[in-house]
């Protein structure tokens, strides 16, 4: 974490996206989803943050805010220090070729009626890039890049595997060289055999072309892999943030650490105490008052209940680890 | 193992499963044959395809047929034939000792019934209870399971819970009648990390206090880790290993197993640079090769194990068994733990 200069590639600031919910007879806003509420964090060129949280926390919605792909109730994104966030659609264009997104589920996100060659081939088209002839041969190029042959192109998505078609996407995703893509859980769907073999292609993709990435996955042990920087969000909040080394070795928040320990080990051997966490996670729509986690924090005490904690920097200046948690005060 | 001596509670010998497609016919299964012994936990691992979902469903009888069929081979228990019974004698046998749960608990729930509404349905049917003594039993079950104010809970409605609350419940009604034998399949996969821990602890638990033996099928060889005392791992409908948990994990006998093992994602102190992976990828069900279907994949394979099918075969110790003509040595005896 290169905090003090402020060429960052991205950085966002209080980033917040509500959702409505209506409801009575008029269809009124009768509350509201607060899916991310304040998030801030910077990533830096060629870096990757990887964001890890359950189901509903708001890691989804973050990634897609970014892009505008929803577009963000408040807060600031920048790119390379320009904010992106009410750009009119003409000059977010320019901004989009930057940065793209790999999906989850490879079954959803590509066309069935479409060959192989054309969904690469999409994004140059879109953003008129090169001769047909320019576009052929980069379609080729981006395979190869991914692990597949050309003989491929013509063929469609369903007659490839899953973790074939996570290669596809990748390779569409890469077609505009962006500098910044958002990996929205890329290997969840996939078996445990072929999801190492695309883990290991996204982690040579970041070194070799200096991609930057926000990967986010619910896994913790998925996302050492692949991460510099890890944070981990609750409810729609980074709860800690830390650098893979520090936050693997050393988590400070009771969420991360349940986190951690809930993760079934492979070794039979090992009997380890586990911190199993009581209840479920507080709706968003009427998120608890102090701690978000104290409902279900083994460690709560009295000001959990009542104050929010801020975010405190229990690290160095150059190699911050922040954490908001009252029992670090 | 002291249990093998004892007749099993469920053996399942040579059974053959085929789906009709419309490219062809699939075998899902081809001659599995594996034992279940009262009160252990077995975890049955494999890839999506590999067929062990099916094995489940067909203890049940439960194949969709068509296009599903059992071709050949036998499911007995508790000493009686399983495989050609008919509906009527299979309800009584899934009503009462055997009983499954599912992956997805908002799909297996009914949502326009209430939770106490679908619960008491199996105990009226199965035990002839009364209205009354049903409810009473179904609150006490929901307790058993970890629900909070079960007797609140119980008027609820599927969409009113969560995932892992639904998944309790469907614990909960699985068990309500004492089944000997419980079949999970993937029963955890829906849910959180965090979530996955509790309903696990609490399979656990019931398995112990139940006296029950627990199928659990799953793709996570961590979840077998922690639950299961054996594990059978199948590969392309075949079982290429069945060995206990100590003497899969210390030392895998069959280059699949091992390079299942290798390749899940675990926390590391020091990262790696590159992780492992098993090269290339599960062969089509259609397009089967002649001999080992895990050949081409394979680091230890040769000509031998392109041609020739392997049998499923004692390995070392006496309840491990591996399908492989080049297994990776065995580990001693009592050197594992």
């Amino acid at each position: 974490m290169s905090g003090q200069d402020n060429t960052a590639l991205l950085e966002v600031r209080e980033l917040k996206k509500f959702f409505p919910v209506r409801g009575g007879l008029l269809q009124r806003v009768v509350t509201q989803v607060r899916a991310v509420d304040g998030v801030s964090f910077k990533i830096d060129k060629g870096l990757t943050l990887g964001l890890v949280g359950e189901s509903g926390c708001g890691k989804s919605t973050l990634g897609r805010a970014i892009l505008r792909l929803h577009e963000p109730t408040s807060g600031q994104i920048l790119i390379d220090g320009q904010d992106i966030v009410g750009l009119p659609r003409s000059r977010m264009g320019e901004q989009r070729r930057r940065m793209q997104i790999i999906f989850q589920d490879p079954f959803a996100s590509l066309s069935p009626r479409r060959t192989v060659a054309q969904i690469i081939r999409e994004p140059l088209d879109v953003h008129g890039i090169g001769t047909a002839q320019e576009r052929e041969r980069r379609v080729i190029e981006l395979l190869a890049d991914v692990g597949m042959g050309a003989e491929i192109r013509d063929r469609y998505p369903h007659e490839f595997s899953g973790g074939q078609r996570q290669r596809i996407g990748i390779a569409r995703a890469l077609a505009l060289e962006p500098d910044f893509i958002v990996a929205d859980e890329p290997v969840s769907a996939l078996d445990v055999s072929v999801q190492s073999q695309v883990l290991n292609l996204i982690a040579e993709l970041k070194k070799k072309r200096g991609i930057a990435f926000l990967f986010i996955s619910h896994d913790l042990a998925v996302i050492q892999h692949v991460s510099d920087e890890i944070g981990v969000m609750y409810l729609g909040q980074i709860v800690e943030h830390a650098t893979v080394g520090d936050l693997y070795s050393a988590p400070k928040h009771p969420y991360t650490q349940a986190l951690m320990s809930a993760i079934p080990v492979p070794d039979p051997t090992a009997r380890r105490t586990r911190i199993v966490l009581e209840g479920d996670v507080p709706s968003p729509m009427n998120p608890p008052a102090g701690c978000l986690f104290h409902t279900r924090c083994p460690q709560a005490q009295d000001r959990c209940r009542t104050t929010v904690p801020a975010m405190l920097n229990v690290g160095s200046e150059t190699n911050p680890h922040r954490v908001a948690c009252h029992l670090q005060d | 193992m002291a249990e093998d001596k004892k007749p099993p509670l469920l053996s399942v010998q040579n059974l053959i499963i085929e789906f009709a497609t419309e490219n062809g016919v699939v075998r899902a299964t081809d001659n599995i044959s594996f034992d279940i012994f009262a009160n252990e936990t077995v975890g049955i691992v494999g890839e999506s395809g590999c067929g062990k979902t099916v094995t489940g469903l067909s203890i049940l009888g439960l194949i969709p047929s068509p296009p599903g069929r059992i071709v050949g081979g036998s499911i007995t228990f508790m000493g009686r034939e399983l495989v050609g019974l008919p509906e009527e004698e299979m309800r009584k046998i899934r009503g009462c000792h055997i009983s499954m749960i599912f992956q997805e608990p908002m799909t297996a729930l009914n949502p326009v019934f209430s939770i106490g509404n679908q619960m008491t349905d199996v105990l009226i049917r199965h035990h002839g209870l009364t209205r009354r003594q049903a409810r009473d039993s179904a609150i006490e079950m929901l307790a058993k399971v970890g629900i909070p104010a079960p007797a609140k809970r119980i008027d609820e409605y599927p969409h009113q819970l969560s995932g892992g609350m639904r998944q309790r419940v469907m614990i909960a009604m699985a068990l309500s009648c004492d089944p000997k034998l419980l079949i999970a399949d993937e029963p955890t996969t829906a849910l959180d990390v965090t979530t996955q821990a509790q309903v696990l602890e609490q399979i656990s638990k019931l398995q112990a206090e139940f006296h029950m033996a627990v199928v659990l099928i799953t793709h996570d060889l961590g979840v077998v880790a922690e639950t299961c005392r054996r594990a059978i791992v199948m590969y392309c409908g075949r079982i290429v290993e069945n060995a206990s948990i100590e003497h899969l994990f210390a030392s895998p006998r069959h280059p699949y197993a091992k390079g299942l093992l290798d390749s899940i994602p675990q926390i590391r102190s020091q990262r790696l640079e590159e992780l492992p992976i098993i090269p290339g990828r599960v062969p089509d069900l259609l397009q089967l090769p002649p001999g080992c279907r895990f050949a081409d994949r394979c680091p230890r394979a040769d000509g031998l194990c392109s041609e020739q099918i392997p049998k499923l075969a004692p390995s070392g110790t006496h309840a491990d068994r591996v399908a492989c003509h080049h297994p990776y040595p065995a580990v001693q005896a009592g050197s594992a733990s």
